[in-house]
């Protein structure tokens, strides 16, 4: 009896070792939140989903979620490569030196880091222009508030987060002058009571539009208990709080990407690269504009994605200036992606400072 | 039915059996959690309690990893033992640890890029300075106004992280990082980093001064009179006094020997595995070294265990989240009942179980 299981057990293990073999590839994602935030997190698990869709047997995924950024990834990361993985990808901003760290002691895996500017010859990075969207939310947002006070929850004021709020508020004071925009920093991406809190707080002061640069529904639940309140799903569609308060959304694709690149690592082609793309190839995509938003409205907004989709209008067009009033870019003017990847400071008219 | 009967004394069996059967019971409960949701459970608590230290594949660097994890809890348990024996509430180690690593990085960034072997030991001494003086605001506002030192702690660590998000995007800023916020990368700086005494080992020197901080706490706690000045104040206040204690520098040893000992757990990790001072730098150390020290029973030793235990339902979580494809949340339920059940179990040592329906 006892040899009998042993040897089942074996068959068994064996049989998962198969199984593990069977795969050409293994791909691994760290995650700063749970899968289930319905926000930036649930993205990338799609991605991975599709991927895993995509290639069936070929490709095997693992993951782990809500990995604190810092020390704990690195071990998270190592753990990961030790285990087989060939293709990493790490999802959060903060993972940027650990994966920096963990690349170098197993320079046969490649690494994909979401976000960062620091690459290696087994370390790519990518990004999406969020702010392209958010220039869409922007241009709906100062349409469609009554108090002219719309109110915005940061994460942390790194240079992606500071570009988001630039871009909305350009849109914003475009079509309406009296709008002002009320920032919040709560110095997390993804903590549903923090968010909850910072929203109501806006709320409160009289904004009618929220925009998050957070990763849960909580601003959404908040927003839809207020009443009266529009916000916008970020990261993912958030489309259970249609057709209010979530009037849009702008939703990260990253399927297409995790598929290329792990095609890549199959073929052998893979290299390290550096991606920022934005709703023309799909990485940016616009949730549907629901019927509380007027038809005029939804037209300009849909046209203005078409533009931006083509190249023809970049959001950050001059003239615009820095918010001490000196000239920023000339009429006509288009910012460089260097600048745009290091934004430290706020355009004219955003009161407050970016926190230093 | 069950009939709680209060012991005359608290049951020293008790005391130090509690411990070992509430991991017995969260190992049971874990198991039947992990079953919920589909898993084989003795497979995950294997991946758990046993692989980290001795499956062939991932040993050889979670056997390391776990010193390195341990190495923080110790040190700050340790600290935090002496004040909870005296019955001060220190809940503010977060902060303490912050304010260490924030002085111990100064230091650092302060004479970059010269190279001397004075810097790590200034380090050191900064990095327990910084706690101490974190950990003496709520000693000297509860000595010298009679506040809450359990709510004046807490709130300091939500001050320490505003102050650690301001540093990280301003003062201690790296230049070189294209505005980003965040130091520089200590590691990459060799008369700052906090490099392991053992390749590979894991074996920092954080982890080197949390081991000799159980000895020397052992030693004050048995052999020193202010050991035996903290145990009577915690145990009996009024005779304390008689005995000639004095009261606030009980308080302020307290609270400042544990700031100390955050601070420099701090200063260790970020010379160490952290590396940079960043906005989300803290990961809860503060805090779950609350958990180890009771688990440890406020004795040295215990705690030296107790920090070796959280520490490895850590690392096997995380492995049983990559192997199983488990839940985060449902590790962090795992952690979370070990307290739990510690608090349930502790009961024992305090009430008798009689079965019958005698009154």
């Amino acid at each position: 009896m006892y040899i009998k299981s042993v040897i089942a057990g074996a068959i068994a293990s064996l049989g998962v070792a198969a199984a593990a073999l069977a795969a050409d590839v293994k791909v691994g994602f760290v995650y700063v939140g749970p899968v289930g935030d319905y926000g930036w997190t649930y993205e990338h698990d799609q991605g991975r989903l599709a991927v895993e869709e995509h290639f069936g047997d070929r490709v095997e995924t693992v993951y782990q979620e809500l990995v604190p950024e810092g020390a704990d990834s690195e071990r998270v990361m190592t753990q990961m490569a030790l285990q087989g993985a060939d293709l990493i990808f790490t999802t959060s901003f903060g993972y940027m030196e650990p994966t920096i760290n963990v690349a170098k002691k197993f320079p046969d895996v490649k690494f994909e880091h979401a976000t960062g500017y620091m690459r290696a010859d087994n370390v790519s990075t990518y990004s999406a222009r969020f702010y392209e969207g958010r220039a869409i939310q922007g241009h709906i947002a100062g349409k469609m508030t009554k108090t002219n006070k719309v109110g915005y929850i940061g994460s942390f004021p790194i240079p992606e987060v500071v570009r988001g709020i630039n871009s909305a508020f350009i849109h914003a004071r475009k079509v309406n002058p009296d709008v002002e925009f009320n920032i919040v920093w709560i110095y997390t991406w993804f903590d549903p009571a923090k968010e909850a809190d910072a929203a109501t707080a806006l709320i409160e002061q009289g904004c009618d539009v929220v925009l998050q640069h957070t990763d849960s529904t909580a601003p959404q639940a908040a927003a839809e208990k207020a009443g009266g309140v529009i916000t916008f799903g970020q990261a993912s569609d958030m489309a259970m709080f249609k057709p209010m308060p979530r009037v849009s959304s702008i939703i990260d694709d990253w399927a297409p990407y995790y598929i290329a690149r792990t095609q890549a690592v199959l073929d052998g082609t893979w290299t390290s690269t550096d991606t920022w793309d934005g709703i023309g190839p799909g990485m940016v995509g616009i949730g549907e504009i629901t019927s509380a938003v007027p038809a005029d409205v939804k037209a300009e907004a849909l046209a203005m994605k078409d533009a931006i989709a083509s190249g023809d209008y970049h959001p950050f067009t001059g003239p615009i200036n820095k918010q001490d009033g000196s000239v920023w870019l000339a009429a006509g003017e288009t910012a460089d992606d260097g600048t745009l990847l290091g934004m430290n400071f706020y355009v004219e008219g955003i009161k407050g400072d970016v926190p230093q | 039915m069950f009939k709680l009967e209060k012991r005359p004394e608290q049951s020293q069996k008790w005391i130090y059996l509690s411990p070992f059967l509430a991991v017995l019971i969260t190992m049971i409960s874990g198991g039947i959690l992990f079953a919920t949701l589909g898993e084989n459970p003795f497979e995950a608590i294997r991946i758990i309690f046993w692989d980290p230290l001795f499956d062939p594949s991932f040993a050889s660097y979670s056997r390391p990893q776990l010193l390195v994890k341990a190495g923080p809890l110790i040190l700050i348990a340790i600290g935090l033992s002496f004040g909870f024996k005296a019955g001060v509430w220190n809940i503010g180690a977060e902060g303490q640890y912050i304010l260490g690593a924030i002085f111990g990085a100064s230091v650092a960034l302060a004479f970059y890029p010269m190279e001397s072997k004075l810097i790590f030991p200034l380090m050191i001494i900064a990095g327990a300075l910084g706690g101490f003086l974190w950990g003496l605001i709520p000693a000297l506002l509860k000595a010298k106004l009679n506040t809450n030192e359990i709510l004046v702690s807490l709130m300091l660590v939500y001050v320490a992280e505003s102050i650690l998000a301001s540093v990280s995007q301003g003062l201690l800023k790296n230049p070189d990082g294209y505005g980003f916020p965040g130091s520089r990368n200590l590691q990459n700086y060799a008369s700052a980093a906090n490099v392991e005494i053992i390749a590979n080992s894991g074996m920092h020197w954080g982890v080197l001064f949390a081991f000799i901080t159980v000895i020397f706490s052992y030693i004050i706690l048995t052999k020193h009179i202010q050991g035996f000045n903290i145990q009577l104040t915690g145990q009996a206040p009024r005779a304390s006094k008689f005995a000639g204690v004095n009261p606030t520098a009980n308080i302020v040893f307290c609270l400042g020997i544990s700031g100390a000992l955050a601070g420099l757990a701090g200063m260790f990790e970020v010379s160490g595995p952290s590396g940079q001072i960043t906005i989300e730098f803290n990961s809860g150390y503060g805090f779950t070294a609350i958990i180890v020290a009771f688990l440890g029973r406020l004795h040295p030793i215990g705690i030296f265990l107790s920090g070796l235990l959280i520490a490895l339902t850590y690392i096997g979580g995380e492995l049983a989240q990559l192997m199983l494809g488990l839940p985060g949340a449902s590790i962090q339920l795992f952690q979370g009942m070990l307290l739990f059940f510690l608090l349930a179990t502790d009961l024992f040592a305090n009430y008798k179980v009689k079965i019958g329906a005698n009154k």
